[in-house]
């Protein structure tokens, strides 16, 4: 019988991998932003898990919630890395050291 | 084995192999595609869990627009990814130490895990029957009335995410022809056209 603890593992591997993610590809502004995205997702993944197996509906309102965030701030990163990539010809994140655009 | 528990561990195997291919592929198209089907696996997820709103709304929100953002990001710049690629074998020992070391909290976090006494009383808003309620309603009964001023608010923050994307995507070129409207409103048909009489064997 699957019970909460199984969806807790998953969301966790799942986070686990995002931050390998962001450590394994330090240069490529995308990919972090991918593993952002994974991490957000084992969030999810935690609230409708508990959300479901205690009886509370609170838990996948907030899932909403998240998802509202993850999605404006997939939308404004990804529109500062064009900004930077046109200003600068690359996405390598130890190029990023100016705050003037 | 029920057929509930297989589908659960066919969608955690496929979500967390999807997951590292995201993160270890060469090509960023194909962590894309990863990415996609990571997002497709967590929302079969959800429905096994008896949320099904979530889960159309991970793949209208997650697959329809982000992962599509994402795409359309990855194949309009043109970047070197070869040489973005070329370091990960260095960092690939302190990746490893960071994710295990996290790995290891959270375990023991699990591993005495409890839930307080009386906690269940002290929920906010009990799921009601599926016989009554189903879950989209029930959700758009609790986020339209207790919850409204946050859901107002997630409204805002889409909206300024969406004008920021959109200002700091814009850019004002130099040398390209662009409709004037004023100008157009205001030119004098009188002077648009001019009649040369040309005389033959001269030009003008």
């Amino acid at each position: 019988m699957v019970g909460l603890e199984h969806y807790l593992t998953v969301a966790a591997a799942l986070f686990v991998i995002g931050i390998f993610g962001i450590f394994l590809n330090r240069k490529n502004i995308i990919v972090i932003l991918m593993s952002i995205e994974l991490m957000l997702l084992s969030v999810n993944i935690n609230l409708v898990a508990f959300s479901s197996f205690l009886g509370d509906l609170v838990g996948q309102v907030f899932t909403m919630f998240v998802l509202t965030v993850a999605a404006a701030e997939a939308a404004i990163g990804l529109a500062i890395l064009v900004c930077f990539f046109r200003t600068r010809g690359t996405i390598d994140v130890e190029d990023v050291n100016v705050m003037r655009g | 084995m029920g057929i509930a528990d297989f589908t659960f561990y066919a969608f955690a195997i496929v979500i967390v192999t999807a997951a590292l291919l995201v993160v270890t592929a060469r090509n960023p198209v194909h962590s894309v595609l990863w990415l996609i089907l990571c997002f497709l696996s967590a929302a079969g997820m959800f429905v096994l869990l008896g949320a099904e709103f979530m889960a159309m709304l991970l793949i209208i929100v997650y697959v329809g627009a982000v992962a599509v953002l994402f795409l359309f990001v990855v194949m309009m710049l043109d970047i070197d990814f070869a040489a973005l690629k070329g370091e990960m074998a260095r960092y690939f020992p302190i990746a490893s130490l960071v994710g295990l070391v996290l790995l290891m909290q959270l375990a023991l976090l699990y591993g005495s895990w409890a839930q307080a006494e009386g906690a269940l009383g002290l929920r906010q808003a009990v799921t009601p029957d599926l016989d009554e309620v189903h879950n989209t309603k029930a959700l758009g009964l609790i986020l339209y009335d207790q919850y409204f001023i946050l859901f107002q608010l997630s409204g805002l923050i889409l909206l300024v995410a969406m004008i920021g994307a959109i200002l700091l995507t814009l850019r004002k070129r130099e040398n390209v022809k662009r409709q004037d409207v004023v100008a157009q409103m205001h030119r004098d048909p009188a002077k648009a056209m001019e009649l040369k009489d040309v005389k033959p064997g001269q030009g003008l």
